[in-house]
């Protein structure tokens, strides 16, 4: 019986592949990344609805959300995936210009929904520390439009680095675009859910 | 030729890189070196946590708190415990042994993301001085390293905000670690090497990193929010502004369960290593080793608050996770069992590693029945809070876990130096080291079943005589760390020559020089595919098929 086997010569192909071999790890690190992510806003959703299910408000507390903000929002949000998958189309078909257009539609949307979130902090009727409820929502939507943040600026270093026709990201070099992507698709759908569990539920 | 990254590309970076000693205080991007890093860093911190662990049992010599305040203790008492387990076994039996030997074991030069590598061991230094320091600054935090609300948001704040500062910059570091390692084990494999042919010890770290991965994050979740309370006053965990600190409690424990598993089931890995090897007979069971770790991978993330039996949970949740924790020992005791079965009728050398693995097995069945009575809720209640608690989940972390990683520094010390240790040494470490620890917490066990509560530095002069006998077992430890400090020092340069494979092992690590070169083999990785296949006669081995060109040369 053989235990150890040597190894036949590494084909030329293979060596040829390494660089695209490197990119399909940085992608699954990333989405590894965003499980973790996803646990930890998993991690909020389930104490704001223990709260719900077992600290109910005290009498005089105030907490009332409005619906047609966020909704507009969602629509921002889910537009703008939309617009980034176009991007991404975009450039694997080497439309540089027809890219950048799009990235830069995504990154105002992205913009906008953080502005629209802004006017809703200062329309409604509690502070941060005024409620429990209160309390959770400022904590969990923050940290979302962190998140939007994040991505927001994501997306313009993609532009910036895209507008250089010698430049990082081209057909042959799509991992900065891809990942800004999945990114912010992971964004929008935790959006989805957030605005299931703390407007509509 | 090498695999999966091109030469030309990998050399030119590596020179760019200091070498000698100077080299493990570097931003290295080489995993044996990183690997060895969080070795010592990690040891380090051992010898403080170490350190106030003697000032707490120096406390508990006497009923009343003469040798420090009731506050600085508690203080001692949250670093201990917060050192021991974010910064000495987290790190070691995840970060070293795994940075270490997971590239070996899967065919591949390096790490799946070396730089992030490096970035994940860099955390662990600042963080872990940040920590201390708050001791010296402001006063370390005051409420264990469960952190439970209110008692949190009510000691001192700044000593609290620094604690939950370093142990998310812990937890980061993890997280980074444990993307890595799935990232490696599953992505890098050489190729021809399936999964079902790989060293116990990658699916030990794949099932832990996995636990990394969904669970970590919680915590950290849960600790900013814990932040808020401190800092910005919100009321998440706070009862007296309609908050709820029992959701704290989940929410911890969603992490500290699996905690318990992400210290424990990497050192499953190594002991399934070191065995076989010693016992030159094939691991007992491979099959069902790996199933036990995915079993045990998926329930460890459902049995939580078994540590929450008296915080007021209803009664269907004390049967669901009664039942689901005694589930666990199921897949544990697969295990257990299957280590016996590979010692077995083998030809077992009784070497400082082994000695420390067997150490480890009986040390972690009797913590493993203390847990499988810990989690039976009419037992619990008496205990729960109590040094009961502290024994129990000593046998396992220390006896456990810690045990395992100086029996792998025995194992592997021929690898990381090219110089054996000295065995006599190191059975007298053994001896010592089993001695005291048993001393130290068998004791405990009495303590808590007879109501000695945990965490205080005061209590009934009835246990002044028990408390007394654990101290002299905690200095029978404190003393055995000598010879062994002196043994890993001195072989360094003294020890004797150990060759490429001292032990004739099969696993790829040993197919290399010793210590191995940059880029683990000078020619191509071997293909092992039979990782513990030992128990051939030599003269039956088809040596021309062997690559390891050590391979036997030493027994022969
Ligand atoms: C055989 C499986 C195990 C079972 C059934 C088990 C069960 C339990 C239970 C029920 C408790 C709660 C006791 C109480 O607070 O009243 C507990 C506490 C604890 N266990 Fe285990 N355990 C097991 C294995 C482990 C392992 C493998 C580790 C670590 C490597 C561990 C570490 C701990 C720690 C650290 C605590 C105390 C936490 C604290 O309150 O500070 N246990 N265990
Ligand atoms: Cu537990």
């Amino acid at each position: 019986m053989t235990t150890t086997t040597p190894i036949e010569q590494g084909s030329e192909e293979s060596l040829t592949n390494a660089d695209e071999h490197h990119q399909d790890h940085r992608m699954f690190g990333l989405a590894t990344f965003l499980v973790a992510d996803g646990m930890t806003f998993a991690g909020f959703f389930a104490a704001y609805l223990t709260f719900r299910a077992v600290n109910p408000l005290m009498p005089d507390a105030i907490y009332e959300l409005e619906l047609p903000l966020p909704t507009i929002n969602t629509v921002l949000l889910l537009v703008s995936s939309a617009t980034f998958h176009r991007a991404g189309q975009a450039l694997k078909r080497s439309e540089s210009a027809r890219c950048q257009r799009w990235l830069l539609i995504t990154a105002g949307l992205g913009i906008a929904f953080l502005a629209s979130q802004m006017v809703e902090y200062f329309t409604l009727p509690f502070g941060l520390t005024d409620n429990l409820y209160a309390s959770t929502f400022y904590a969990v939507t923050g940290f979302h439009g962190l998140h939007v943040t994040l991505g927001a600026i994501m997306i313009l270093i993609v532009w910036w680095q895209s507008r250089s026709p010698g430049g990082r990201i081209t057909s042959h070099n799509q991992f900065p675009l891809e990942a800004a992507e999945l990114y912010w698709h992971f964004v929008d759908g935790i959006w989805v859910i957030l605005f299931i569990i703390l407007y509509l539920l | 030729m090498t695999i999966a990254i091109p030469p030309s590309d990998n050399q030119h970076a590596e020179r760019l890189q200091p070498t000698g000693w100077l080299r493990y205080f570097s931003f290295s991007v080489d995993h044996k070196v990183i690997g060895l890093q969080y070795l010592v860093c990690g040891f380090i911190f051992y010898l403080i946590g170490g350190l106030l662990a003697g000032a707490i049992r120096i406390e508990l010599t006497s009923p009343i708190s003469d040798f420090m305040p009731r506050d600085v203790y508690n203080q001692v008492l949250t670093l201990h415990g917060t050192i021991m387990i974010f910064l000495w076994i987290v790190p070691v039996v995840n970060g070293a042994f795994g940075n270490y030997l997971i590239p070996f074991y899967v065919g591949a030069r390096d790490m799946a993301f070396p730089r992030l590598n490096a970035v994940a061991f860099w955390m662990i230094p600042p963080a872990g001085l940040m920590l201390i320091s708050s001791y010296f600054i402001t006063g370390a935090a005051q409420s264990g390293w469960t952190a439970y609300p209110p008692l949190s948001i009510t000691t001192p704040a700044a000593g609290q905000i620094i604690w939950i500062l370093s142990v998310l910059f812990l937890g980061g570091s993890s997280i980074f670690g444990g993307i890595n390692f799935i990232a490696t084990i599953l992505k890098m494999r050489r190729p021809g090497l399936k999964l079902m042919q790989l060293p116990m010890y990658c699916w030990a770290m794949l099932g832990t990193s996995i636990l990394v991965v969904l669970s970590t994050p919680v915590l950290a979740g849960t600790l900013i929010l814990l932040s808020f309370d401190i800092v910005a006053h919100t009321g998440f965990f706070n009862p007296s502004m309609g908050g709820n600190a029992v959701v704290y409690q989940h929410l911890f424990w969603f992490y500290s369960h699996p905690a318990v598993y992400i210290m424990v089931l990497p050192a499953f890995g190594l002991v399934s290593e070191i065995l076989p090897v010693h016992c030159r007979k094939p691991l007992f069971g491979y099959v069902t080793m790996v199933y036990s770790i995915m079993a045990i991978v998926v329930l460890g993330l459902v049995v939580w608050a078994h540590h929450m039996f008296t915080s007021g949970t209803p009664p269907w949740m004390r049967l669901f996770f009664t039942i689901a924790t005694s589930f666990i020992a199921v897949p544990t005791g697969i295990k257990f069992f299957n280590w016996l079965a590979t010692l077995w009728g083998g030809r077992i050398t009784l070497n400082s590693a082994v000695l420390f693995s067997c150490g480890f097995i009986l040390n972690f069945v009797f913590g493993g029945i203390t847990g499988v009575a810990l989690a039976q809720v009419p037992f619990d209640i008496h205990v729960h809070d109590t040094y009961f608690v502290v024994a129990h989940f000593h046998y396992i972390v220390y006896g456990g876990s810690v045990f395992v990683i100086f029996a792998s520094i025995y194992h592997w010390y021929p690898k990381f130096t090219g110089r054996m240790l000295n065995e006599d040494l190191g059975r007298l470490h053994f001896l010592l080291t089993f001695v005291g620890f048993n001393l130290c917490f068998a004791p405990q066990h009495w303590l808590g079943l007879y109501g000695m509560p945990r965490r205080v530095a005061e209590y009934d002069p009835q246990f002044a005589f028990v408390n007394q006998l654990s101290s002299v077992g905690a200095l029978l430890m404190a003393i055995s760390t000598l010879p062994f400090l002196f043994n890993v020092v001195q072989s360094a340069f003294k020890g004797r020559i150990a060759g490429d494979n001292p032990w004739n092992a099969l696993t790829p690590e040993w197919l290399t020089s010793s210590p191995p070169p940059v880029e683990n083999w000078t020619g191509e990785a071997p293909l092992v595919t039979e990782p513990y296949g030992y128990g051939v006669p030599a003269d039956q081995l088809d040596l021309a098929a062997t690559s390891g060109r050590d391979l036997w040369t030493n027994g022969q």
